[in-house]
């Protein structure tokens, strides 16, 4: 009896709008939309708490550290009188940015010409490695003979300063151009030989021991158990490199000249125009941080 | 006699960081072909190292295993192993973790419409056609195992390897499961070895039930013959003297003379 009458009383409460019941509903609807205008108000009062939370939580202390930052360069700019504080330098690179792509002559070119080049430089340097690092990862990971063939050589040149390698790339390949792409390859490989294969070294035996049931070809091996398994390890790999890359060139083009971002920062130090020094330093990171953001976003679609 | 899976005394040492392990000694066993055996034994006493030795995974430290008179060398698609942990490969679909295997052992002899039904119909078996291309961390863990099902029967095997395949599954499904289970054995003929830790399920499978003793140094306890008729009833059987008695004697092995030793 008393169950019945719980379930005519939830029926009744619980779903407003039965099927069957259309001639009813003119009935219902100011209650409903009581009902509804309540719950949308809540929403509405819950989305504004969780927007200003955000602001005050992500938003409001990143702000600040801008600001602050900001502050406190333009008081070092006071006190120092030569480096140019926050106002002088936006104007300069307003007047930059307005029209990157001039072209007046070989030693005189538009700021974004610059930055294409060193990133053209960086994008071969690093597809070089990119291109014999990560086979030689996989192989090193798979077969212990090779791995024991190169760690003693890995562990030897994985420390030496990148710009070690210069002469040596500019008496081998004699022009400075490819010995500045030489020695983003040389100092770029390292992450993704050794990321890779430690992602060899770390896929689940469980999915070995199906290879092996299965007793799958090497082909098959690689491609429907290797390569996705390491396929997170890779793209760390990747973006370490990416980022040694990016961080070796500016010094490389102030050795080697021609063009590019780090010669240009050279070029302006020797024009003593150190707005422009400054606009460098945040164009190399901001650059940075766009590769960077940009292979995680690419590391994410390939995470399962 | 046909002894198609031959153990002779088989032993299993590992070296860990605080030495020798003996996980396994003394195993003697031998298989008829098409013939059903559990493995039943408290946890932790060496029945996935038994099942291992006779995929070929491991290797033993001493004596000699034996499939179809060929000393077994390795791992192969003739022996289909159902993992305890399923094992699936995250990033393929459920389809294609069977068809990998299904491709492996039937590419190259058939069209590749053939492959792609017997993969399709293998899923379907264990009832998951509606799952076909959910991604493995879309389906339950029930569901996983029953995955890693098909894909062991999807090959066709001579000797299947099922190790405590049925543990993640509610009561239903494994009785279901299991019909099928013994259905598909019967008809490819296949001889199954199959690790368990429930008694029901052993005495209603199996045509013997291997008792293991504790580990370490574990090894072949007692072997009890089932002699129920085939077909066998699940229902029929509860109340069947018989079966009864064999699941008492199951019992009193594990609970009685080798009641799992409580943390000394
Ligand atoms: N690779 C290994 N190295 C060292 N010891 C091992 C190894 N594999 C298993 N063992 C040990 O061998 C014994 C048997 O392990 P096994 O996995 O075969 O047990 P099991 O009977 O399958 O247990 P469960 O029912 O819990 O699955 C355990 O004591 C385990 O610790
Ligand atoms: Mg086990």
């Amino acid at each position: 009896m008393s169950v019945v009458s719980i379930k005519k009383n939830i029926s009744g409460d619980e779903i407003p709008m039965p099927a069957s019941s259309v001639k009813e509903q003119p009935m219902k609807q100011p209650q409903e939309m009581a009902t509804t205008k309540t719950a949308s108000e809540k929403a509405t009062v819950q989305r504004i708490k969780a927007v200003t939370e955000f602001f005050v939580r992500r938003v409001m202390p990143s702000v600040l550290g801008v600001v602050l930052f900001l502050v406190i360069w333009a008081l070092l700019a006071k006190q120092s009188g030569e480096l140019p504080g926050p106002d002088k330098t936006w104007a300069s690179a307003v007047e930059l940015f307005s029209d990157p792509f001039y072209d007046n002559g070989p030693n005189d070119k538009g700021i974004g010409w610059n930055i294409l080049s060193s990133l053209e430089r960086v994008g071969i340097g690093f597809g070089l490695a990119a291109l014999i690092g990560i086979p030689l990862g996989f192989v090193i990971g798979r077969f212990a003979f090779f791995s024991g063939m190169a760690s003693p050589i890995i562990s030897l040149l994985r420390p030496v300063s990148p710009l070690a390698w210069l002469p040596i790339g500019l008496l081998v390949l004699k022009e400075a151009q490819p010995a500045a792409i030489w020695v983003i390859f040389i100092s770029s490989i390292w992450p993704m030989i050794i990321n890779t294969a430690v992602g060899v070294t770390k896929v689940p035996q469980d999915y070995m021991n199906v290879a092996r049931v299965l007793n799958l070809s090497e082909w098959k091996i690689f491609t429907r158990i290797l390569f996705p398994a390491v396929l997170p390890y890779m793209m760390t790999g990747v973006r370490l490199s990416i980022g040694v890359a990016w961080l070796v060139i500016v010094a490389a083009e102030m050795l080697t000249g021609g063009m590019g971002i780090g010669f240009w920062v050279w070029d302006e130090w020797n024009n003593l125009n150190v707005e422009h020094i400054i606009i460098a330093i945040f164009i190399v990171g901001i650059v940075g941080l766009l590769l960077e953001q940009g292979l995680l976003l690419l590391a994410k679609r390939f995470e399962y | 006699m046909n002894k198609y899976v031959q153990i002779e005394n088989a032993q299993m040492i590992f070296e860990t960081k605080n030495g020798k392990f003996v996980a396994l000694k003394d195993i003697n066993l031998l298989i008829d072909q098409g013939e059903f055996v559990s493995i039943i034994g408290h946890s932790g006493c060496g029945k996935s190292t038994l099942l291992n030795l006779v995929a070929g995974l491991i290797d033993p430290s001493g004596g000699a295993l034996f499939c179809a008179g060929r000393e077994i060398a390795g791992p192969g698609p003739d022996r289909a192993v159902v993992f305890q942990n399923h094992s699936l490969l995250p990033w393929l679909s459920c389809f294609d973790n069977v068809y990998l295997a299904v491709e492996r052992v039937f590419g190259g002899k058939e069209p590749k419409a053939n492959l792609k039904k017997r993969a399709t119909e293998a899923l379907e078996l264990v009832g998951l056609g509606h799952a076909i291309h959910k991604m493995p961390h879309e389906i339950s863990g029930g569901m996983k195992q029953r995955v890693g099902i098909a894909r062991a029967l999807s090959m066709q095997p001579k000797v299947l390897l099922l190790d405590e395949h049925f543990g993640a599954l509610d009561a239903l499904t494994r009785a279901h499961l299991q019909d099928e289970l013994l259905r598909i054995v019967t008809s490819l003929g296949s001889t199954a070895i199959m690790v368990t830790h429930d008694v029901d399920e052993a005495v209603l499978l199996s045509d013997r039930i291997v008792m293991m003793t504790n580990g370490p140094s574990a090894t072949i306890g007692e072997i009890l013959d089932v002699k129920l008729p085939r077909p066998r009833d699940r229902l029929a059987l509860a109340e069947d003297r018989d079966y009864v008695h064999l699941r008492g004697e199951v019992l009193k092995f594990l609970y009685e003379r080798h009641k799992k030793k409580e943390a000394a």
